[in-house]
C-alpha cells in the first residue's frame, strides 16, 4: 500500500481536525455576529450578474492565489445538461429554470421531505470560501464561492446511523439541449461518504463572487468539494439522500475504469486520458500571447487541502480507492 | 495558355490556408476563450482529420462526378492534412508540454489515444515526405502501396478521436461514418476490377 499521507508529508498524530476546529469555531461566532441577511430570492434566470444582498462573511478559508476572473468562470463550463462544449453551458444558461425550486430530502433521516429554496437557505448565513477547483480534464481555476457548509444543512435533516452515504442528484429538465441527447444516463448523479460530506470544507454555494449563482455554474443550489476532482461538485441540486449502499456516480457509471467514486486529486494516479501531474490554471486574462506560453503548475495532493482531509482516508490504499 | 480550371488549384489553396489564417486571427485577438490551447489543439486536430477524409474522398468523386479535377486536388488536400496535424503536434508539444521530453514518453506509452494519434501522424509524415512527383517514379509501384497507408491514418486518427472524447461520441462518430463510406466505395472498386 502506498502510504500517501508520508508522500503529502503529513504524520498521522498530526490530522487533528483542530485546525479545522478553529477555523470552525472563528466562524460560528461570526455568523451569530452578522444575523441571518436576506439571501433569499432563487437563482437569476439570466446569465447576467445579480448581486446577492446581505452581508457575506469572509473566512479563513481562502487563498492567495490569483482569482479566475468572473468572466472565465462562467463562460468555460462542464455542465452536460447544457451542452457539451465547454461554450455551450453559457449559451444555454436561459434554459435552465431554476425558479421555482426545492430539494428533495429522502433516505435515512428524520427529516424527509420536499424542502424549498427559500426553506433551505434561511438559517444559513453566508460565507465565501475561496477554493481552488481542479478539474479531470487537467485545468484549474480558484473561485470564491458564497453558501454555507454542508455539513450544517445534512444537520438539519437529522441523518440515523443508517445513513452512510449521501447521494446528490441534479435536476432534470427535459427540454435542455444535453439532456435530449442522452450524453449521459440522467440525472447526474454524485456522492460522498457520510464523513466525507459532514466535512468542513464541503460546502454548498448559492452564489460566487459576491453573486447569486449563475445558471451556467449550477443554480440555484451546488456542491463545491474541493479535494475532489470537479465533477463531483454537482450542480443545480433537487435530490439529496442518505443511504447505506454507496451511491451510484454518473461518471463512474459511464467509464468506472477512469472514474471512481472518490475521486480525490492525486497527482500520482495517472489517468488513461490525462496525466494528472500538473493542471493548466485559468486565471481568465486569456489575452494575447502569454497564455500560450504560460507552464502548467503541479498539481497537489487532494488539491493542496491534504492537510485538512487527511483524516478521512487514513490507511485506505488510495490507488485502489480512486 | 489560360487553360479552363487553372484557377482551380490556387483557389482550394488559399481556401485551405484560411482555416488557419482565421484561428492566428482570433489569437492575436484574445478570441479563442479561456483555455486558447486546448481550442487550438482541437481546431487543428479537427482541420487535420478533415482535409484526411476530403483527400480521400477525392478519388471516388472522380467517378461520381466523369470528372478528373478531384484528382488534381488529392495530394494538396493530403498535404494539408499533415500540415494541420504537423500544427496539431506542435501546439502539443511545444505549447501544452512545453517540450517536456518525459512528459510526451508518459503520454505516449500510457495514453492510448495519445499513440493512435502518434500512428497517424507518423504515417502522414512518411506520406507528405515521399509526396513529390519525382519520389514517386523513383518509387514505382511501391509507392502506390505505401499511399495506401493513408486508409490505416484515417482510422487511427479517428480511434485517436473516438478515444478521446469524453461523454458524447457523435462527433467523431460522423466522421466515423464517413471513412465506413469510402472504404466500402474502395473495397466495392477493388473487387470489381
Ligand atoms: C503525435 C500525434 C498526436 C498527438 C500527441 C495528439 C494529441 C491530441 C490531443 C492532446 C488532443 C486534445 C485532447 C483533449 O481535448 O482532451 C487531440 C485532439 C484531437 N486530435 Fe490529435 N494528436 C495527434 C495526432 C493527430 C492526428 C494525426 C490527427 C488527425 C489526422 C488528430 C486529430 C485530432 C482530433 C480530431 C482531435 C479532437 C478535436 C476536438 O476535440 O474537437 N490528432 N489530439
Amino acid at each position: 500500500m502506498r502510504d500517501w499521507m508520508k508522500l503529502a508529508g503529513i504524520s498521522p498524530d498530526e490530522i487533528t481536525d483542530k485546525a479545522v476546529f478553529e477555523k470552525r469555531r472563528q466562524l460560528m461566532r461570526a455568523s451569530v455576529a452578522a444575523g441571518v441577511g436576506g439571501f433569499i430570492g432563487g437563482g437569476v434566470t439570466s446569465a447576467s450578474a445579480a448581486p446577492l444582498s446581505g452581508d457575506i462573511i469572509k473566512t479563513d478559508w481562502t487563498t492567495d492565489e490569483e482569482h479566475t476572473s468572473f468572466d472565465a468562470a462562467t463562460s468555460y463550463n462542464n455542465f452536460y445538461e447544457l451542452g457539451t462544449a465547454k461554450e455551450d453551458p453559457k449559451r444555454h444558461a436561459r434554459r435552465l429554470k431554476t425558479e421555482p425550486w426545492s430539494v428533495r430530502v429522502e433516505g435515512a433521516c428524520e427529516k424527509p421531505g420536499t424542502y424549498t429554496l427559500e426553506d433551505i437557505l434561511k438559517p444559513h448565513a453566508i460565507e465565501e470560501r475561496v477554493y481552488r477547483l481542479r478539474c479531470v480534464e487537467a485545468w484549474s481555476m480558484v473561485i470564491p464561492w458564497n453558501g454555507f457548509a454542508l455539513a450544517d444543512l445534512l444537520k438539519r435533516f437529522e441523518p440515523t446511523s443508517a445513513a452512510k452515504y449521501v447521494a446528490f442528484e441534479t435536476v432534470v429538465q427535459d427540454d435542455l439541449p444535453g439532456v435530449r441527447r442522452n450524453v449521459l444516463d440522467w440525472p447526474y448523479r454524485e456522492g460522498l461518504r457520510i464523513d466525507e460530506a459532514m466535512h468542513p470544507l464541503s460546502f454548498m454555494a448559492i452564489g460566487m463572487y459576491g453573486e447569486h449563482m449563475p445558471n451556467q455554474n449550477g443554480a440555484p443550489i451546488r456542491l463545491v468539494v474541493p479535494w475532489k476532482y470537479g465533477y463531483k461538485s454537482i450542480k443545480s441540486v433537487v435530490t439529496i439522500r442518505f443511504q447505506e449502499e454507496t451511491p451510484e456516480t454518473s461518471w463512474n457509471l459511464s467509464q468506472p475504469s477512469e472514474y471512481g467514486f472518490f475521486s480525490n486529486v492525486n497527482p500520482d494516479r495517472s489517468h488513461p486520458r490525462w496525466s494528472q501531474a500538473k493542471e493548466r490554471r485559468l486565471a481568465g486574462d486569456s489575452g494575447g500571447l502569454s497564455a500560450l506560453f504560460t507552464p502548467k503548475i503541479d498539481t497537489r495532493f487532494m488539491n493542496g487541502y491534504a492537510e485538512e482531509v487527511a483524516g478521512l482516508y487514513a490507511g485506505m490504499d488510495l490507488q485502489k480507492f480512486h | 495558355m489560360w487553360q479552363r480550371g487553372v484557377w482551380l488549384k490556387p483557389a482550394v489553396f488559399l481556401a485551405s490556408l484560411a482555416p488557419a489564417a482565421a484561428l492566428a486571427y482570433m489569437l492575436l485577438g484574445g478570441r479563442l476563450g479561456v483555455n486558447p490551447i486546448e481550442r487550438l489543439t482541437d481546431e487543428t486536430g479537427e482541420l487535420a482529420l478533415r482535409f484526411l477524409i476530403l483527400s480521400l474522398a477525392a478519388s471516388p468523386l472522380r467517378y461520381v462526378l466523369s470528372r478528373t479535377w478531384p484528382l488534381k486536388l488529392r495530394r494538396m488536400l493530403g498535404l494539408f492534412a499533415f500540415f494541420y496535424a504537423l500544427l496539431h503536434v506542435l501546439i502539443w508539444s511545444v505549447l501544452d508540454l512545453q517540450v517536456d521530453i518525459a512528459a510526451m514518453w508518459d503520454d505516449l506509452l500510457r495514453r492510448p489515444y495519445i499513440f493512435a494519434g502518434f500512428i497517424a501522424f507518423a504515417i502522414l509524415s512518411c506520406l507528405a515526405a515521399t509526396s513529390t512527383r519525382g519520389i514517386a517514379r523513383r518509387m514505382k509501384h511501391r509507392w502506390t502501396i505505401l499511399h495506401r497507408w493513408v486508409y490505416i491514418a484515417a482510422a487511427a486518427a479517428i480511434v485517436h478521436y473516438v478515444w478521446l472524447v469524453k461523454g458524447d461520441r457523435l462527433e467523431p462518430f460522423v466522421y466515423l461514418a464517413a471513412l465506413a463510406l469510402l472504404y466500402l466505395y474502395r473495397f466495392k472498386r477493388l473487387l470489381s476490377a
